[in-house]
């Protein structure tokens, strides 16, 4: 029995493809076979069900939707930008099923009201799960702390003052302690900004040269160092958020290694880019944490390959055209990333040797979704179909006119990448399905 | 852009002869040289201008003094500019005002360059006299300029190109017509 | 043609014959200065517009005078926009300039790279009079065209530049042109404004200022921007002026022909001493005159146009 794209039976067979879990892409075909939203069954070789429609995925890997612990989906308040519904597609189009939302909307997500209207807003839109984090303090202020516990019962993942750095060391202390009662993590926008100052690129050979202000790789490292030291003394659980220097990375090494409960991401353009970039004053390069060194981008790629850093993580910050045709030093920090991650992660990371198809995945789907607890990232009998396809050795260029987001604010405009999403599926649904 | 020589219309003998005779006519048309200045046209009106000096000197014993202009900056065709612009220099050890100035080119052609020469003589001062001297007339006028002294005239068609050739710069003084020829 | 680019947005970009070019022909616009004119006709017609977004009074003055000494039309344009407000996007800016059909844009902005910018989207010529922290390519040909005067070639000569480096778009300027022509550059200032980073430009970098200045030919000062400094990149004028200021005591250590110079305007006894900026090593009035003969050879030969050969038209 054939069945068509336009119509998706709610029990089908995906054949012909490699499946990818738990670290590791299979070296033999398999299928995966999909019964009322949850998998039924997968395995390699032909399945022994008759009768339940099958499409070929011949060439195409297998994975489990794509988790990203963070991004910025602008609404409310910025729906120039990016809506709830426009980033769900960005995402599915990305492979992505789950999404965890940055709380610095306009106004903040501070209380449990905003929790609910955010993952009201995502059902709504109905292609990717949306996890939304509350702020540690009220309205992004750095005074005080939000009703943790309201939030969490309504939904609420994470606490983060993302891009408004928490400075009060006595805040972060007891915002970490009251989280992880709760069983959530703080996530740290690691910045001292009493370092990096009014800097609008890393600081070092390309800021002088270019006559910007530098970001000193010390303001992200005693960031870093402090929260780590703060989640010692709580035994709490501190997530820190798009790593970028090579000290960062080492720090969190020793505190794993210390047994610390420390989690960490890093973004597709942390790992790829390094601040000559910046060289033309192009703002599609301008992004807090700011792209560092050579020996920066290599440390977090290698963290990230040997487990130091759990997984990749967008950053997707969506920001008009406009905004990012101011020059270089008054343009918004922040660029798009859901829709290029997977290809940006294969061309510089499985490409280069770096590591190898299955751990990527894994650090895209099942380790973002267990440090968070979140229900996916599972590509196992009786779990929610949450599932991508992939073309592992598709080429293409990233284009302004090929985004799903409101945004083209990517650093790989005109870029030429390898390994593109066939199609997203999120509980058995079609969510994404790439035309060309 | 290639150049080629078609004939010598005059020679190193014919030039001197023509130089003497027009300074005959400045001294005669000038009763004198008392208040009279000669300013050579950069680059080739400039050891054409001492050549005149030294033939007046023959004549009248004494030194008339002289200067030199160039015009670059004062040319009305900015945009077809060549690719360096000669660097030459005004040079103007005199007060130009009240002066009878004679004016000495090497061709006569469009009258743009005599448009452009008149302005920055203007802008040093404001002599009593302008008066206009050139070795070669070749016609072909774009502006109402006409010369008091002509070494000789020689009638041209467009395409013709006119080049004195002068010691200080070319090892060797001749007037010679040409073609710009196919590469 | 003297110049390859249609534009001068800094001398990192500009090679060492297209430099000397530039000074070749702005000493020839030195001499017209001595004439009862002091203009020539040559830019009639032409329309230049100064866009000036950030306060200068000094670079606007000397760019006007060399734009009227060569008979240009001017536009002036200032907006008003203070670093705090974005005011409108420099794409609005440059479409607004390209509507008004002008044939060259004089660009100061507060942003390091606008003029980068504004250059690769309009067809007309653009000079950049300052780019945030960038380049100041005509300050740099002033300075350089100074020292030439005194120095002669450049080469091997040892020219040491003073004060708030990591602010400065003259040190930029100075240091990438200077290195096209083989002089010796030394940065020197406290380490809170003195960019590490620059080392890699083969730039010597040192903070004693005694040191520094030992076997320098030249001095160039720059200002120290008082106002940029309020929290603590040096703790107060009086100890800057003591330890980094060029005063009588430091030039009397100097070679005995060595000069200074300042870009001017001057913070008298912070960076320099009133002593040695009214005294007999300065060179600044120099500086101030060769500014304006600089812009006037920059401005003709960017509206040279067409390379092409001398139009058989002789005369
Ligand atoms: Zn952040």
């Amino acid at each position: 029995m054939e069945w068509s794209w336009q119509r998706i039976p709610s029990e089908f067979l995906v054949t012909g493809v490699k499946l990818c879990r738990r670290g590791k892409l299979g070296k033999r075909k398999g299928f995966l076979h999909v019964r009322k939203g949850r998998i039924e069954g997968l395995g390699v070789g032909i399945p022994k069900v008759e009768g339940v429609p099958a499409l070929d995925g011949e060439g195409l890997i297998c994975a489990p939707g794509f988790v990203d612990l963070h991004a910025h989906f602008r609404e409310p308040g910025h729906e120039e930008k990016e809506t709830i519904a426009s980033g769900c597609k960005a995402a599915a189009k990305g492979g992505y099923t789950s999404v965890v939302t940055m709380p610095n909307t306009d106004p903040a997500i501070d209380n449990s009201g905003m929790i609910r209207y955010l993952i009201d807003r995502g059902r709504e839109a109905g292609l990717c799960r949306i996890h939304p984090t509350g702020s540690v303090s009220p309205g992004l202020k750095g005074q005080g702390m939000t009703e943790f516990g309201d939030m969490v019962n309504a939904g609420a993942v994470g606490f983060t003052d993302d891009g408004m750095p928490v400075e009060n060391g006595g805040l972060m202390s007891n915002a970490l302690k009251y989280a992880d009662v709760l069983g959530v993590p703080i996530i740290t926008h690691a910045e001292d900004k009493s370092i990096v100052g009014k800097g609008c690129m890393h600081g070092g050979y390309w800021s002088a040269r270019l006559g910007l202000v530098g970001m000193a790789r010390a303001g992200e490292d005693v960031a870093v160092f402090r929260d780590v030291e703060l989640a010692r003394s709580s035994g709490a659980h501190l997530h820190v958020a798009h790593v970028s220097t090579k000290g960062a990375v080492e720090i969190i090494r020793r505190a794993k290694a210390e047994g610390l409960r420390i989690t960490a991401e890093a973004t597709p353009h942390h790992i790829s880019l390094d601040h000559s970039r910046c060289r033309d004053y192009s703002p599609l390069f301008k992004m807090n944490p700011p792209l560092r060194e050579a020996d920066d981008v290599n440390a977090v790629a290698e963290g990230l390959a040997d487990g130091t850093i759990d997984c990749l993580a967008t950053d997707h910050a969506p920001h008009t055209d406009t905004e990012k045709e101011y020059q270089f030093d008054q343009a918004p920090f922040g660029v798009t990333g859901l829709e290029t991650a997977l290809g940006v992660g294969i061309t510089y990371l499985v490409n280069t040797g770096i590591m190898d198809m299955g751990k990527l995945i894994q650090c895209m789907s099942e380790t973002p979704a267990r440090i968070f607890n979140l229900p996916a990232g599972r590509l196992e009998e009786g779990a929610e179909a949450d599932f991508v396809l992939f073309d592992p050795e598709r080429q293409w260029v990233v284009a302004k006119d090929d985004f799903q987001s409101l945004s083209h604010n990517s650093s790989f405009l005109g870029e030429t990448l390898t390994g593109r999403v066939t199609a997203t599926f999120l509980g058995g649904r079609l969510t994404w399905r790439d035309q060309d | 852009m290639k150049f080629a020589e078609k004939a010598v219309i005059m020679n190193a003998s014919e030039m001197n002869r023509a130089i003497k005779r027009m300074a005959h006519e400045i001294i005669e048309a000038n009763k004198g040289i008392d208040n009279l200045v000669l300013l050579g046209v950069q680059r080739r009106g400039v050891p054409l201008a001492r050549m005149l000096g030294e033939a007046i000197k023959a004549v009248e014993g004494s030194e008339v003094p002289q200067g030199a202009l160039d015009i670059t900056f004062y040319r009305d065709d900015l945009s077809t500019l060549g690719p360096t612009p000669q660097v030459a220099s005004t040079e103007m050890p005199f007060d130009v005002t009240g002066k009878i100035i004679i004016l000495v080119d090497d061709v006569l052609y469009t009258g743009r360059t005599v448009r452009a020469a008149l302005d920055v003589i203007m802008d040093w001062g404001r002599p009593e006299a302008i008066r206009l001297s050139v070795l070669v007339d070749r016609g072909h006028r774009e502006l109402p300029i006409r010369p008091d002294f002509v070494g000789k005239n020689v009638p041209t068609s467009q395409r013709e190109i006119i080049k004195v050739k002068v010691l200080e710069f070319d090892d060797k003084a001749e007037v010679v017509v040409g073609e710009v020829a196919a590469e | 043609m003297i110049l390859k680019n249609k534009d001068v947005l800094g001398l990192e970009e500009i090679s060492a014959e297209e430099i000397l070019g530039v000074l070749e022909m702005a000493s020839r616009f030195r001499a017209v200065f001595d004439r009862p004119v002091r203009s020539v006709p040559i830019m009639r017609g032409r329309t230049v517009v100064n866009f000036f977004h950030e306060p200068s009074t000094r670079t606007r003055i000397s760019f006007e005078l060399a734009e009227k000494r060569l008979s240009a039309d001017i536009i002036n344009f200032s907006s008003a926009t203070s670093s705090f407000t974005k005011g409108e996007t420099l794409r609005d800016t440059a479409e607004n300039l390209a509507a008004m059909k002008i044939d060259m844009l004089i660009i100061r902005h507060n942003s390091a790279g606008a003029a980068q910018y504004l250059a690769k989207v309009l067809e007309c010529s653009v000079i950049n009079a300052g780019d945030g922290a960038h380049e100041h390519p005509t300050q740099g040909l002033l300075d350089i065209m100074t020292m030439r005067q005194r120095l002669g070639d450049l080469r091997g000569k040892k020219v040491t530049i003073i004060g708030d480096i990591s602010h400065s778009r003259v040190a930029r300027s100075n240091i990438w042109g200077l290195h096209k022509l083989g002089a010796e550059v030394t940065l020197c200032g406290p380490p809170t404004m003195v960019p590490g980073g620059l080392a890699r430009l083969g730039v010597n970098i040192e903070y004693d200022l005694k040191k520094a200045v030992a076997d320098a030919d030249v001095l160039n000062v720059l200002r120290i921007q008082l106002e940029r400094h309020s929290s603590a990149s040096f703790p107060s004028n009086r100890e800057y002026h003591r330890m980094y200021g060029i005063t009588e005591d430091v030039v009397r250590t100097l070679k005995p022909e060595a000069f200074v110079m300042h870009p001017g305007p001057m913070n008298r006894d912070v960076e320099i001493s009133s002593t040695v900026a009214d005294g007999p090593r300065q060179v600044i009035l120099d500086q101030v005159a060769n500014g304006v003969a600089v812009r006037m050879a920059l401005i003709y030969l960017l509206s040279g146009g067409d390379p092409g050969a001398l139009s058989p038209a002789q005369e």
